[in-house]
């Protein structure tokens, strides 16, 4: 079985690349990386700069786990891309960091942890940055 | 003295709780839009104009003034950051400054872009000052034959110098003159052009030809090419300078000034062709030009002291003559002429107030800006998060209550459809916009000067062509058109003779080669035809 993580350049992502990498060694898994840039703007602060991606996959190998490094360029949404690749993908888990919101911003730009937690068809494991 | 002391009045005016907060709106909006590529500020004051009918003219036009000269800051935000010119006047910018972003130096390029456009715009603000009423007092002596010569040269300078190519230019020119033929004709009373329908006898409202062609035209073409992979986010940081910037920077402020104020003021000007200017002086005058093309600080104080010195030079063929030299400026007159004023020698004259107090907020404008930009430009660069939906949504929306709201009758807004498909035609076809805007706004004034003219000659042709003033504006115009046969005429000998014709003139015209400032979407990539 796979372990997907949902990516993003912030200390939550890293949280949760963190997080996948122990569970997949704990079960002998294998781990999907998954970084969503949206392109319906200019600029995406989620967008991972290559040489993050490239740290990454260091990373992974150094932990010994197999691994693949997506990055998704189009859609709007990252929820749904995520969600789509529940569906192709079949992981055993997905890994998101989660942080906290105000009501506003939730009301205004929604939260795609929010929708990941309620709509996976998978278990989801949230963890929080230090 | 005089000139002084009528600013120094300005001063007064413009420094009330009112003005200043409406300058303040000015330039925080005109920063924005700067910053989003592809929206400038002709767009925002286009889109503006029916909501600022309220206003007093005064007021509306510093907030106008506001937005222009916030355009040329917040244009180079993102041509450092992003490699996409958010106004063309910032399409040299992007060539060191993107690389000094990519190598670092992000902030240093930002705050020479903010500290050298506020020393250009200070300074060419001051020299408006001085040139501006010389200008009137010989504008004043002009009649309508000088009037009709100076108003070609504009036509033909906008469309012939600025631009991909000619060919372009003038037909976008021509399309502009045929909008602004529509209606009934001031002379004979006459309807043209108005195929019948009842709703044209009246011409077409400017706001609802630059909303259509700046606006939804735009908005159509970003639809068009919806699916585009987004930019990664650079660090910024707090914009600063070391003192090995300051020994670098200064002189291509003062020479990029040098340029830009007086390509502005030329009814041909605009900023494309002070910024390419400075960009080839700066690298040649250079003390390690390897650095070109790797991010020489250089490559950017320059030109972006040129396109604000620019900024300040358009003001004076517009407030002095009447004469736009920019999209921006041409829609300014435009709203001038919607109060009832006229634009004009005669302006300064009836409306030294207004004339003044707008001189005035320019300066304060410009200072506001030097705050805004400096510590605030992390800030302005995540307004490039905005997706594009909510922007455009925003855009139409204010395009469609601006078109209603002038006549506020439906045909306005089918009208306001088609031009938008016409702008989208024209972005297609790489039109340059500006000759189009300037022909729908000056076309109608052309004609009436051209036929007034006539008539005093009685129907003489030869009355067009009076005065020394004429003589210089046909003799320039002609040099302009005649320039490329010139060129091909070199070419076929040189090939005759056998001799290799190496042909570095082949890229020679405006480099970046953009006209109209919501139109550099298309032709931004040109800007890489400068090698370094």
């Amino acid at each position: 079985m796979t372990i997907l993580v949902g990516y993003i350049p912030t200390p939550q992502g890293e949280a949760a690349l963190t997080a996948a990498i122990a569970e997949a060694k704990a079960h002998d898994e294998s781990v999907l990386v998954i970084n969503m840039s949206r392109d319906d703007k200019l600029v995406d602060a989620h967008r991972a700069p290559e040489a993050d991606l490239g740290r990454l996959d260091e990373e992974l190998s150094e932990s010994g786990v197999p691994h693949e490094v997506r990055r998704i360029e189009h859609g709007t949404d990252p929820a749904d891309q995520i969600l789509d690749a529940i569906e192709t993908e079949r992981p055993r888990m997905l890994v998101i960091g989660i942080r906290h919101r105000s009501p506003v911003g939730k009301l205004l730009l929604g939260s795609t942890a929010q929708r990941l937690l309620l709509d996976a068809t998978c278990p989801v494991l949230a963890v929080k940055a230090d | 003295m005089d000139n002084l002391q009528n600013l120094l009045d300005g001063f007064g005016h413009v420094l009330t709780p009112m003005n200043l907060l409406i300058a303040l709106l000015g330039v925080t909006i005109g920063t924005a839009v700067g910053v989003l590529p592809g929206i400038g500020p002709a767009m925002t004051v286009a889109l503006l104009l029916p909501v600022t009918y309220g206003l007093e003219p005064t007021q509306a036009l510093i907030l106008f003034a506001g937005i222009f000269y916030g355009g040329m800051y917040g244009g180079s935000t993102t041509s450092i950051l992003l490699n996409t010119p958010g106004e063309s006047a910032s399409v040299v910018t992007a060539i060191e400054g993107n690389k000094m972003a990519k190598a670092g130096r992000a902030a240093q390029a930002l705050a020479t872009s903010a500290i050298g456009s506020f020393i250009a715009g200070t300074i060419g603000t001051l020299l408006l000052v001085l040139v501006m009423p010389q200008v009137v007092s010989f504008a004043v002596s002009l009649g309508a034959p000088e009037y009709f010569a100076i108003m070609l040269v504009a036509f033909v300078g906008a469309s012939a110098v600025l631009g991909s190519s000619r060919i372009r230019g003038f037909a976008a020119l021509l399309i502009g003159l045929a909008i602004g033929v529509i209606g009934i004709d001031r002379v004979t009373g006459q309807q043209r052009m108005t195929y019948g329908v009842a709703q044209l006898a009246d011409g077409i409202d400017v706001v609802v030809v630059a909303v259509g062609i700046f606006a939804v035209g735009e908005a159509l073409w970003v639809a068009a090419h919806l699916r585009r992979k987004a930019a990664e986010v650079i660090p910024v940081g707090r914009p600063w300078m070391g003192r090995e910037d300051w020994k670098r920077s200064w002189k291509p402020w003062l020479r990029g000034t040098a340029y830009g104020f007086p390509f502005g003021a030329l009814p041909a000007g605009g900023a494309e062709i002070p910024t390419f200017l400075s960009y080839m002086t700066e690298r040649k005058l250079a003390k390690r030009p390897e650095e070109f093309g790797h991010g020489a600080i250089e490559g950017v104080a320059g030109p972006e002291a040129a396109n604000n010195a620019s900024a300040a030079g358009t003001l004076v063929p517009m407030l002095a003559l009447g004469l736009p030299t920019n999209a921006t400026a041409a829609i300014m007159l435009a709203a001038l002429q919607g109060y009832g004023l006229e634009p004009g020698p005669l302006l300064m004259e009836k409306q030294p107030v207004l004339v003044w107090t707008l001189i005035a907020s320019l300066f304060i404008g410009n200072t506001m800006l030097l705050v805004l930009n400096l510590p605030l430009a992390p800030a302005w660069a995540k307004l490039l998060q905005i997706p594009r939906p909510y922007l455009y949504a925003g855009i139409l929306f204010f395009a469609s209550m601006g078109a209603y709201a002038v006549n506020a009758q439906p045909f306005d807004l089918f009208l306001l459809l088609a031009l938008g498909l016409l702008g989208f035609g024209l972005r297609r076809f790489g039109l340059p916009v500006l000759p189009l805007i300037i022909g729908v706004i000056l076309g109608p004034l052309a004609e009436l000067q051209g036929r007034r003219s006539l008539q005093l000659s009685g129907g003489e042709l030869g009355g067009l062509v009076g005065g020394p003033v004429a003589w210089v504006c046909y003799a320039i115009i002609a040099v302009v058109l005649l320039w490329p046969l010139g060129r091909l005429a070199q070419r076929a000998w040189s090939a005759r003779s056998g001799g290799p014709d190496d042909g570095p003139d082949a890229g020679g015209g405006a480099g970046g080669g953009v006209g109209g400032a919501g139109a550099d979407r298309s032709a931004s990539p040109t800007s890489t035809e400068v090698t370094p």
